[in-house]
């Protein structure tokens, strides 16, 4: 069944293809069928791998074709499959096949439509091929490729000024990491002399113990990789900005699919990983920072998606976390549940801008859930699973992740702490959001109020599938630590176990857990509806009582202007110099050397005088030094 | 008869030949020009001349009259193609016989 593998990544391609070649003058507003059909059938055949792969997932790997051979070095294209792979596949071809099909409405209007049913084909396709990927060099051609769509994407509506920029932000941010990526599989190239997947994992172990700095610098390196791709601090800057995107693409691409590549990176090099704990910490300690850091700006934004954008950085940085912990299965699982709300959750607040006719300031929404029941009641869903609500998916992943650090002991309990601050305030912003955008007395004109509408059915099927999903998908990770995904995921992730970083917990213990999450989150909602909903305290009372905080969090702790002024300053200022040095330095001496060779043509052009007693004389001056000469050196 | 010492008439010749060199370099007559070639072609006699009565060989007289007689031929030549120019452009100033010259 592993014979069919290729068939993945290949539809997908075909639809990019086809809708690229034929689209702009022939397809027009069929390109969104032929995208959508080439992503379902990517999906039909990953599940139906997936069902033939159910009870044991043995890693295969089916090798298409020898791309370059140098020596003993051969570089293989091949595709894995094994349990990581699948569950990659299943989360990103069922979301995929949802925006899809959510696009076709969301993008009716937009005269790019083919455009846009051709990037997102291929952002498919690389994002299909990166989890497949059987080494390290074609993992870094696709995590390169999902960077190249997504700023494509950003990009979309190239002619505003502000979405043209922040897809050169997201493209450079992500540049800073995939030099860190690049060169960690230089080295990994060198130490190991090979790229491929199982035969680095083979040597791991030796290697650990002759050169154990070397193995934590090939990992620091990789994680660089992953904080630019995933958006962690202090790389997260771009991930807000690039909501510039049509709003389909940020569902996918950065807040589903493409920012987890990190995640899944790091999960997918767990042998490597398990070895190097100095190289653990820092991916936890980044983790669990940004978990809390980037909650706290989400608190004070006041563009929808923004809100989103930063709670999808932190729900990264909770992944990061856990597996800075040794809690790989946790961090997938809560990668495959926060697929399907954030998912939803993004879906949801693009129904509510197509709804309100391009708002995206909640500041001047509120009252909406009685004109889009559909969309409010499935946003409330991702709402819910994103605070972590028992029984829905964000649950069980968040509170197994954060469970994973109190057992992990020692620095556990400070990443316990930033955890569980960072999903209480989860909690508030996504209720803040909810409550402003749904709830409450409008704040919009009544004339724009009255035009309100649903979406239609196109949009709104996707949104109760991933719904279905939000609230669903966190029973294959019941009971916790011995779930259908802990069972399924056990043999890829064996060297956490191996390496004791493994705990089982015992049951009061995990109910203890259960508990402490679900009172941080519904205490968070609390305080939410208490602020937004009663104006106990209100909300401007809160600002103006913390007015320098306030500022920090509305101005993103003044990162985004730290960055613009010292390191795009400084490069401007450094290019200036450079500039400054090639013009009047480089140009000078080459100005200089002319101006020599003509000074001194010109000099010596007076001599050709065309008079000829002046060659004479100088024919009778040269005779008599020769003759002088002749006459001293022969005396 | 009082011989005078070699330097003498080195001296003399090289006196000849430096006026006459002057001459072609600074005039612009060419009549004087063709002059101060005749006393180039004296300075050169007397040298020869000097050196014959010092290494006392007569083959140096002789040549002299050699070149006395060349030198004679090419006057008669050369003074013929200067009264034809002459005639021909109304000047003798080289600087304005240039009509070769590219």
């Amino acid at each position: 069944m592993a014979d069919v593998a290729w068939l993945i990544p290949l539809l997908p391609f075909v639809a990019f293809a086809i809708n690229g070649v034929f689209g702009r003058k022939y397809l027009k507003k069929h390109t969104g069928l032929v995208a959508n059909a080439g992503v379902l059938g990517a999906l039909v055949v990953s599940v139906a791998l997936f069902i033939t792969q159910l009870d044991h997932a043995e890693p295969q790997s089916v090798t298409l074709w020898t791309w370059a051979v140098s020596g003993d070095f051969a570089l293989d294209i091949a595709l894995r499959v094994d349990a990581l792979t699948l569950v990659m596949l299943l989360v990103v071809t069922s979301v995929s096949f949802m925006v899809h099909v959510y696009s076709i409405g969301y993008m009716d209007h937009d005269p790019g439509f083919w455009r846009f049913f051709t990037y997102l084909p291929l952002f498919v396709f690389a994002m299909i091929m990166l989890v497949m990927a059987n080494n390290l060099l074609v993992l870094f051609v696709f995590w390169e490729a999902v960077g190249l769509c997504s700023y494509l994407l950003i990009g979309f509506w190239f002619e505003r000024q502000s979405a043209s920029a922040a897809a050169i932000k997201a493209f450079l941010t992500n540049r800073i990491g995939d030099v860190g990526f690049l060169i960690g599989l230089l080295l990994a190239w060198y130490v190991f002399g090979t790229l491929d997947y199982d035969e680095i994992f083979a040597q791991a172990p030796a290697i650990a113990a002759a050169t154990p700095g070397m193995l934590t610098v090939i990992c620091l390196l990789l994680f660089v990789g992953a904080m630019g791709k995933s958006a962690q601090f202090p790389l997260h800057v771009w991930l807000p900005d690039a909501m510039e995107g049509p709003t389909p693409v940020s569902a996918l691409i950065h807040a589903a699919t493409m920012v987890t590549a990190g995640v899944y990176m790091v999960a997918r090099f767990n042998p490597l990983y398990v070895l190097t704990p100095n190289a653990m910490v820092v991916v936890a300690i980044v983790g669990a920072f940004t978990a809390l850091f980037a909650a706290t700006i989400g608190l004070a934004q006041n563009d929808i998606k923004r809100v989103l954008a930063y709670s999808t950085v932190s729900q990264l940085g909770l992944m990061f976390m856990a597996l800075g912990v040794g809690a790989f299965a946790a961090a997938i699982f809560h990668l495959a549940t926060h697929a399907f709300f954030k998912g939803l959750l993004f879906l949801g607040s693009g129904s509510v801008i197509h709804g309100t006719n391009e708002e995206q300031d909640m500041q001047r929404m509120g009252g909406l859930f009685g004109k889009m029941p559909v969309t409010g009641s499935t946003y409330i869903i991702g709402g819910l699973a994103l605070s972590g609500i028992i029984p829905l998916a964000g649950f069980w992943s968040k509170d197994e992740l954060l469970g994973a650090t109190l057992l992990a002991g020692g620095m556990g309990y400070l990443l316990y702490a930033l955890g569980a601050l960072a999903s209480f305030l989860t909690a508030v912003y996504t209720f803040r959001m909810i409550f402003l955008t749904f709830f409450g007395k409008t704040r919009m004109e009544t004339e724009r109020f009255s035009h309100v509408h649903e979406s239609p059915h196109v949009m709104t099927l996707p949104l109760i599938v991933l719904a279905v999903g939000a609230a669903l998908a966190g029973f294959v990770g019941v009971p916790p630590e011995h779930g259908l995904i802990h069972n399924y995921l056990h043999d890829t992730f064996i060297a956490a176990e191996l390496a004791g970083l493994v705990h089982k917990p015992s049951t009061t213990f995990v109910l203890g857990v259960m508990a402490v999450s679900t009172l941080i989150a519904l205490f968070g909602i609390l305080i939410a509806y208490s602020v937004y909903m009663r104006g106990l305290p209100a909300p401007e009372a809160v600002a103006g009582r913390v007015r320098p905080l306030h500022t920090l969090l509305v101005n993103k702790y003044f990162l985004d202007d730290f960055y613009d002024t010292v390191l795009a300053g400084g490069t401007r200022g450094v290019g200036w110099l450079f500039a400054w040095f090639d013009l009047n330095i480089v140009d000078g001496l080459v100005n200089l050397i002319g101006l020599v060779v003509s000074g001194v043509g010109g000099g010596l052009r007076r001599m050709q005088t065309g008079r000829l007693e002046n060659y004479a004389f100088s024919v009778v001056l040269g005779t008599a030094l020769v003759l002088a000469f002749y006459i001293i050196m022969v005396r | 008869m009082i011989i005078p010492a070699l330097e003498y008439y080195l001296v003399l010749g090289a006196a000849l030949f430096i006026i006459g060199l002057l001459g072609v370099l600074v005039r612009r007559n060419l009549l004087i020009v063709f002059m101060s070639i005749e006393l180039i072609l004296l300075g050169a006699n007397v040298t020869f001349v000097g050196f014959a009565v010092a290494l006392d060989n007569m083959l140096g007289q002789a040549f002299v009259i050699f070149s006395l007689t060349v030198a004679a031929a090419e006057a008669a030549v050369g003074l013929a193609i200067i009264v034809a120019l002459s005639r021909h452009r109304d000047t003798l100033n080289v600087d304005e016989i240039n009509t070769l010259k590219g």
